[in-house]
């Protein structure tokens, strides 16, 4: 093949971020939502997704082996730029610039979350469920990094989902482009909402 | 009586390995003066604020219309042509600065022989030469050859790779510029027959993938091509291509 490394890796760093990474999201955020409605709703919806079959596989293949991917290429975008929003203060230059921020504010968070449930629960060090949740964010600085976390994590999505469709050759005029611009930040808003009354729905 | 003036504050350098120096100018204004005419006069009276004679500023200039592409330079923090930049414009005092993405060769003047090996290296020309007479070429439709006429306005100024991000000493980015030349030469219907070559020239390294989408090269190019759309659309071609590519395909 006559294109690069360069060339595939960049564009499957982009299609992972949206499949499957940014589809576990939406899946996940849902999934969560139930602590809305209440310690048991929450607990029999994770209860549900803790024993899907084959899970470790579902685990490795959709989640952590593309976003470990997604992770390392994306420090690597992240080095090579020279950001400039100082001298050129453009919208899209500061879309940019923030894409970059909260995909590393993302990264620290998640190594943190996933340590925090999935790795303890996975030593048994913890259980799965409504009480995980609550004790954890019982602290209000681990509110506070959440709810960072949170918001740079679903950003990241809804504005990486506008550069998904331009690299790939979706968006090509500037009105599609500007189109997507709206779409993903209502994407970015509705999932803002949907997340913080997540995390307020367990404290 | 004191007389207007026009204050400056130059970045110089005296050779590509020297350290840059900042010195600071003070010229009589003059109605419609541009940074050009401004620069003419220092080099007429090289003297700067202090009162001290000083070597005079190095800059390069050709066309004095904003069509060859030759003064670029930082102007007030933004990368443009010093030709087009009209004093009546411009917050001062006047910052002057070369644009350091390229080699700086002197003061003002950069090296832009990166931007002519990218061109090379993306075929952005249109092989006619045979051993015998080709005779005309396709024509074009109108529409397209109206939005190819905005690409080929390109005058390899520079200023976007100096706006873009992604151009800096840490990547190979070939930039915006020659990119939006495949488009131009592909759009041709004489150069469509080595689009697959130009493609998969900008499918390499420091090529079409490099592009973050901060898309500072469309806000800050003097001509006004849409630059991005030249991005997006060899974004979709591009896809296609590596397609082609790994499948097989007869086109």
């Amino acid at each position: 093949m006559a294109g690069s490394r360069d060339f595939f890796n960049r564009r499957l760093h982009s299609l992972l971020g949206v499949i499957p990474v940014g589809l576990f999201l939406l899946v996940h955020l849902t999934v969560n939502h139930f602590a809305t409605r209440g310690a048991g709703s929450f607990n029999k919806a994770v209860n549900f997704m803790e024993n899907l079959p084959f899970l470790i596989v579902l685990e490795f293949l959709l989640i952590y082996l593309p976003l470990l991917f997604h992770a390392i290429y994306g420090l690597y975008i992240v080095f090579t730029a020279k950001n400039n929003v100082g001298r050129l203060s453009y919208f899209r230059n500061w879309m940019f610039l923030l894409q970059r921020v909260t995909g590393v504010i993302t990264l620290i968070f998640l190594a943190w979350h996933v340590w925090e449930t999935r790795i303890r629960y996975a030593l048994g060090q913890t259980e799965l469920n409504y009480d995980m949740m609550h004790d954890i964010l019982s602290s209000p600085v681990m509110v506070v990094i959440y709810l960072i976390g949170v918001l740079s994590t679903v950003f990241h999505f809804a504005n990486g989902l506008w550069s998904f469709m331009v690299s790939w050759g979706l968006t090509v005029s500037p009105r599609s482009q500007r189109v997507s611009t709206y779409f993903t930040m209502i994407v970015f808003l509705a999932l803002a909402i949907i997340s913080v009354r997540t995390i307020f729905a367990f404290i | 009586m004191s007389q207007k003036t026009v204050k400056f504050i130059i970045t110089r350098q005296n050779s590509p390995e020297t350290a840059p120096y900042q010195e600071e100018f003070e010229i009589p204004y003059r109605p419609n003066m541009n940074v050009i005419s401004a620069l003419m006069e220092i080099r007429r009276n090289p003297v700067n604020s202090k009162g001290e004679a000083t070597t005079p500023v190095y800059w390069e200039m050709n066309c004095l219309e904003e069509v060859c592409g030759a003064c670029s330079m930082v102007i007030n923090g933004k990368p443009r042509q010093s030709c087009t930049a009209l004093i009546d414009n411009l917050e001062q005092p006047i910052r002057l600065e070369p644009m350091k993405t390229f080699p700086v060769v002197r003061d003002l003047a950069i090296d832009r022989s990166r931007m002519f090996d990218a061109l090379k290296r993306v075929k952005a020309w249109i092989p006619i030469d045979g051993t015998y007479d080709l005779g005309e070429g396709p024509r074009m439709p109108e529409p397209k050859r109206q939005w190819a006429y905005e690409l080929s306005k390109c005058m390899t100024c520079g200023v976007c790779l100096e706006a873009c991000p992604n151009v800096n000493s840490k990547s190979d980015f070939i930039g915006p510029a020659p990119l939006s030349q495949v488009r131009l030469f592909n759009a041709h219907p004489t150069g469509a027959m080595n689009k697959a070559e130009r493609l998969n020239a900008i499918m390499g390294e420091g090529g079409l993938a490099s592009c973050g989408n901060s898309q500072n090269c469309v806000q800050s190019c003097p001509k006004g091509i849409p630059l991005t759309t030249s991005i997006a659309s060899l974004n979709r071609e591009t896809t296609i291509q590596s397609f082609r590519n790994f499948f097989g395909s007869d086109k």
